[in-house]
C-alpha cells in the first residue's frame, strides 16, 4: 500500500512538468499559427525561424 | 500549383501604371520598432492560402536587399517583415504586388495581440491539470479506499483544487460580480454559487473526514465550462481578424504641400483646414475639401450611393472617403479629421447604438428563470431534511449535492456550444460573425432592409451589349481601357480580359475627364467620352471607341446586379421576411432595382440620417430589422437595426458597426446566415429542453439524498456530452444549395 504513496507525488509532479511546457509552447507563440505549421511541414527547407533570435 | 494563380485583380495590377497596395509613407509610419535598430511591419495578405503560397512569399520577401526576415503567418493571412531602421524602405509592396498577393495595411491601433485567449488557455490548461489528477485519485476513492488513505487522498484532491479554483475560476467569479454590482444576474452567477458552495462542502467534509467531497465535481464545472468559453472566444476572434484583415478604405495620411512647396506626407490627425494636399488618381479622399486645381472623376458611391461617377473640376466639394478616380488633383482641406464627413457619421451612429445595447442574451435570460428555481429547490431541500431528522450537516449536504447535480454545466455549454458550430459553418462560407449575440438578433428577424448600390447591385458598372461588339474592337478597347481606373474602363476591361490579342498601343495617356488615347501605327485611337473621341458632333453622348475620330463601337453601361441577388430576395420572401430598400441614389435607378428584383417598397435618395430614422420607425412598428448595407451612409442604419450585414467592400465604419460580414460576392450570402441562425435558435432552445428534461430528472433524486459524488460527476459529464453531441447537428443535412466556387482563394479559409 505505501508504494501508492511514491506514485501519486510522481504522477502530480509529471502533470505539472506537462503543464509547465505547454504553458511554455503557449508563450512562445507555437500556437499563434497553427494552419501555417500544418502546411510548412510538407516543404523541404527546414531552416530555423530567422525572425527569432 | 493550381490554387496558387495569381489573383483575378493582378491582371488589372499588371496593367496600368497604377499603383497598387500602401505607398511607402504609409508603410514607414505603419511600423514599428521592435528593439536593436530593426523595425517590423505587419501587412495583411488575404490572398495568402496554401502552403505554397507560405513558400513563395517568404522566398521573395527574404532574398530581398535590406529585408531582415518575413514570415508568413497562414492562420491571420499577414506577413511580418523586420527591417533594418534608418535604410531605405525595401520594395516590399512592390514584391508581393508582382507575385499576385496584393497586401494592405490594417488598423495598428487595435492590432495588439489578443490577451484574452492566451489568458483562457492557461486558465484551461490549469483546470485540466487539475481535473484530471483529482479524477484519478477520486477513482482510487471510489474503488473502496477508505480510512487514513481516503483522507490522505481527499487533502491531496484539496490542494489540487486550489489553482483551479483560484486562478482557472476568475473568469466566472469576474463576470458573476460584474452582472450582480449591476442588479442584474447571468448564468456565472450561479456557477459561482454552485462552485463555491461545493468547495467549502467539501472541505468540511475533508477537515472531519467524511465520505462524500465533491472537489471533482468543482474542477471539472470548471473545465468544462472554460473549453465552451474558450472555444466562444476563438470564433469571435477570427471572425475579428478575417474582418481586419480586409484593406482599410479610409486614407491613413495625405501628402500636404508644406510652405516651402515641398510634399509631405502628414498622418491624418495632423492635417488642419486650409492645406493643400495633393491628391493621387486611386486614392481616397483624406478629409472633406474643396478641389482647388486638376480634373478627374470620383467615385462616391461608398459615402452617398451614386452609381455612376461623376466629374470634379475646381471648385467641386469633396466629401472624405470619396475616391478619387482617373487624375491627379491638388485641394485644399476644409475640414480636420474629426469635422469631416466621417466623423459626423460616427457620431450618427453613436445615437443609433443605444437602441441594440438593451438586447439580452438568450442565456442570461434563461439564468433568469434558472437560478431562483434551483436556489429555491435547494433551500427547499434543506429545509425539508432540517424537519425530517435535524441533521444539520445531512440537510447541507443534500442541499449543496442539489446545487451540483443541477449546476448549469449543460446550461453553460447549451448556448456557446451551438453558436461556436454555426459560426464554424458559417466562416467557412465566407460570413464572419461578431459575436453569439448577432447570431440570436439575427434569428429574430421579421424584415430586411438593404441598400442599393454595393449591396444588391455590384457597385461597379458592367459592360451591356456585348454580342454587339467585334472581338478584335473589344480587344483594343480593353487594350487601351487597362490604363486607366476609370470604373467604365474597369467594365470594358473585365469583358475584354479573356481575349488573348493585345494590340501594341504606343504612346499611351490618359485624359481625366475625358479617355484614353495612344496611337497604333499611325491611326490615333481614343476611347472615351463621345463629344471628345469623335470629330463629327454628336449628341448621343456617351462611351465610344474612335479612330481618328470615326466611331467604331458605343458602349453601354449598367449598375447589375449582385449574383445571387435575385434567388437572396425570393429566398428571403419565402421565409416570410418583408423586404424592402433604402438607398441614397435617384429614385429612377432605385425604382429600377426594385422592379428587377420585385420588391414592392423602396425608397431613394434618402439621406444617411434617413435611413437610420427609417429603422427606428420599423423598430417602433414592432419589425425587427436586418439592414444589409454597405456604403458610409448606411453605418447608423447598420448600428440602429436589430441585425446587421455587410459586404466585405463596404465602407471601414460600416463593416465594424455589422453583425455579419460576407466575404463572396454572391449575396445568397443573407438566407443562409439567416437559415444557419434559426437553425441555430432552434439547437439552442433544444439544448434548454434536454437540460430541463436532465434537471427534471436529477433534481427529486437529490432532494431524496440518494446523489453521491460519483453519481453527480457521471450526471454532469454525461448532459455536458449530449448538448455538445446536439450542437454538432447544426448544419448536417442541408445548406449544401449554399456552397459556392471557391472563385476568391482569400476566403478558402479551413479550420
Amino acid at each position: 500500500m505505501s508504494d501508492f504513496f511514491y506514485l501519486i507525488p510522481i504522477s502530480i509532479v509529471l502533470g505539472a512538468i506537462g503543464l509547465v511546457v505547454f504553458l511554455w509552447t503557449l508563450r512562445d507563440g507555437q500556437y499563434d499559427d497553427l494552419d501555417g505549421a500544418a502546411e510548412r511541414i510538407l516543404y523541404e527547407e527546414d531552416e530555423p525561424r530567422r525572425d527569432k533570435d | 500549383m493550381t490554387c496558387c494563380l495569381p489573383p483575378p485583380d493582378f491582371i488589372e495590377a499588371a496593367a496600368g501604371p497604377i499603383r497598387r497596395g500602401p505607398s511607402d509613407d504609409e508603410i514607414r509610419m505603419a511600423s514599428r520598432d521592435i528593439g536593436k535598430g530593426m523595425r517590423q511591419t505587419d501587412l495583411s495578405v488575404p490572398a495568402v492560402h496554401c502552403g505554397g503560397c507560405i513558400q513563395t512569399i517568404e522566398k521573395a520577401l527574404n532574398a530581398l536587399e535590406g529585408v531582415d526576415s518575413a514570415r508568413v503567418n497562414l492562420s491571420t493571412k499577414r506577413v511580418a517583415i523586420h527591417w533594418p531602421d534608418g535604410s531605405t524602405l525595401p520594395p516590399m509592396v512592390e514584391t508581393l504586388v508582382g507575385l499576385g498577393y496584393e497586401p494592405h495595411l490594417y488598423e495598428t491601433e487595435d492590432s495588439q495581440k489578443d490577451r484574452t485567449l492566451p489568458g483562457l488557455i492557461r486558465a484551461l490548461a490549469v483546470a485540466a491539470f487539475a481535473s484530471m489528477n483529482i479524477m484519478m485519485l477520486s477513482g482510487s476513492v471510489w474503488s473502496g479506499a477508505d480510512g487514513a488513505t481516503r483522507d490522505i487522498l481527499h487533502w491531496i484532491c484539496a490542494g489540487l483544487t486550489l489553482p483551479a479554483l483560484l486562478y482557472s475560476g476568475r473568469v466566472f467569479y469576474r463576470s458573476a460580480w460584474n452582472a450582480i454590482s449591476h442588479g442584474r444576474t447571468n448564468m456565472d452567477v450561479p456557477i459561482t454559487i454552485g462552485i463555491a458552495l461545493a468547495f467549502a462542502l467539501s472541505l468540511y467534509d475533508t477537515i472531519h473526514s467524511g465520505h462524500e467531497v465533491y472537489y471533482d465535481a468543482t474542477v471539472s464545472l470548471i473545465f468544462f465550462l472554460l473549453i465552451g468559453r474558450t472555444l466562444d472566444h476563438v470564433m469571435r476572434e477570427r471572425a475579428r481578424t478575417a474582418v481586419k484583415g480586409l484593406a482599410r478604405l479610409a486614407p491613413r495620411g495625405a501628402l500636404v504641400l508644406g510652405d516651402n512647396g515641398a510634399p509631405e506626407y502628414l498622418p491624418l490627425r495632423e492635417i488642419v483646414p486650409g492645406m493643400t494636399i495633393l491628391l493621387a488618381a486611386g486614392e481616397r479622399v483624406p478629409v472633406d475639401a474643396v478641389v482647388l486645381s486638376g480634373a478627374s472623376d470620383l467615385d462616391r458611391s461608398l459615402i452617398s450611393g451614386e452609381s455612376l461617377p461623376v466629374a470634379a473640376e475646381a471648385g467641386t466639394r469633396l466629401e472624405a472617403g470619396v475616391l478619387n478616380l482617373t487624375g491627379p488633383l491638388t485641394i485644399r482641406a476644409e475640414a480636420g479629421e474629426r469635422d469631416s464627413t466621417l466623423a459626423q457619421m460616427v457620431r450618427l451612429m453613436e445615437v443609433a447604438e443605444s437602441g441594440r445595447n438593451r438586447y439580452r442574451r438568450i442565456a442570461d435570460r434563461a439564468a433568469e428563470l434558472y437560478s431562483p428555481v434551483v436556489h429555491l429547490a435547494a433551500f427547499a431541500a434543506f429545509l425539508f431534511w432540517m424537519a425530517f431528522n435535524g441533521d444539520l450537516h445531512n440537510a447541507v449536504t443534500v442541499a449543496i449535492a442539489v446545487l451540483i447535480i443541477t449546476c448549469p454545466c449543460a446550461l453553460g455549454l447549451a448556448v456557446p456550444m451551438v453558436q461556436v458550430v454555426a459560426a464554424r459553418r458559417l466562416f467557412d462560407a465566407g460570413i464572419m460573425v461578431k459575436d453569439g449575440s448577432a447570431l440570436e438578433r439575427l434569428a429574430e428577424v421579421d424584415s430586411v432592409v438593404f441598400d442599393k448600390t454595393g449591396t444588391l447591385t455590384q457597385g461597379a458598372p458592367q459592360l451591356l451589349d456585348l454580342g454587339d461588339i467585334a472581338p478584335e474592337t473589344l480587344a483594343q478597347a480593353a487594350a487601351l481601357a487597362a490604363h486607366s481606373r476609370h470604373p467604365y474602363s474597369q467594365a470594358v476591361t473585365r469583358a475584354g480580359s479573356d481575349l488573348t490579342t493585345m494590340p501594341g498601343f504606343t504612346e499611351i495617356s490618359e485624359l481625366p475627364g475625358f479617355g484614353v488615347e495612344a496611337l497604333l501605327g499611325a491611326d490615333r485611337y481614343r476611347l472615351g467620352r463621345a463629344d471628345w473621341a469623335l470629330s463629327a458632333a454628336d449628341s448621343a453622348g456617351g462611351t465610344v471607341l474612335s479612330r481618328n475620330g470615326v466611331e467604331l463601337a458605343r458602349f453601354a453601361f449598367a449598375d447589375g446586379l449582385r449574383s445571387g441577388a435575385r434567388k437572396a430576395v425570393t429566398a428571403l420572401g419565402e421565409a416570410g421576411l418583408a423586404v424592402e430598400i433604402v438607398s441614397g441614389d435617384t429614385r429612377a435607378a432605385v425604382a429600377a432595382v426594385a422592379e428587377e428584383l420585385q420588391i414592392a417598397d423602396s425608397a431613394g435618395g434618402v439621406l444617411p440620417g434617413g435611413k437610420a430614422d427609417r429603422i427606428a420607425a420599423l423598430r417602433t412598428g414592432g419589425r425587427k430589422v436586418l439592414m444589409v448595407g454597405d456604403g458610409l451612409n448606411d453605418a447608423p442604419a447598420l448600428m440602429a437595426a436589430h441585425a446587421s450585414m455587410a459586404p466585405s467592400g463596404a465602407a471601414d465604419v460600416g463593416r465594424s458597426a455589422a453583425d455579419f460580414v460576407f466575404l463572396h460576392d454572391d449575396l445568397s450570402a443573407v438566407p443562409l446566415a439567416l437559415a444557419v441562425a434559426r437553425d441555430a435558435g432552434r439547437l439552442v432552445r433544444q439544448n434548454f429542453a434536454l437540460s430541463a428534461l436532465y434537471n427534471a430528472i436529477a433534481l427529486p433524486i437529490a432532494i431524496a439524498g440518494y446523489v453521491n459524488p460519483f453519481i453527480a460527476a457521471i450526471a454532469m459529464s454525461l448532459s455536458s456530452i449530449v448538448v455538445v453531441l446536439n450542437a454538432l447537428r447544426l448544419g448536417w443535412s442541408g445548406y449544401r444549395f449554399y456552397r459556392w466556387p471557391l472563385h476568391q482563394p482569400a476566403v478558402a479559409a479551413r479550420p
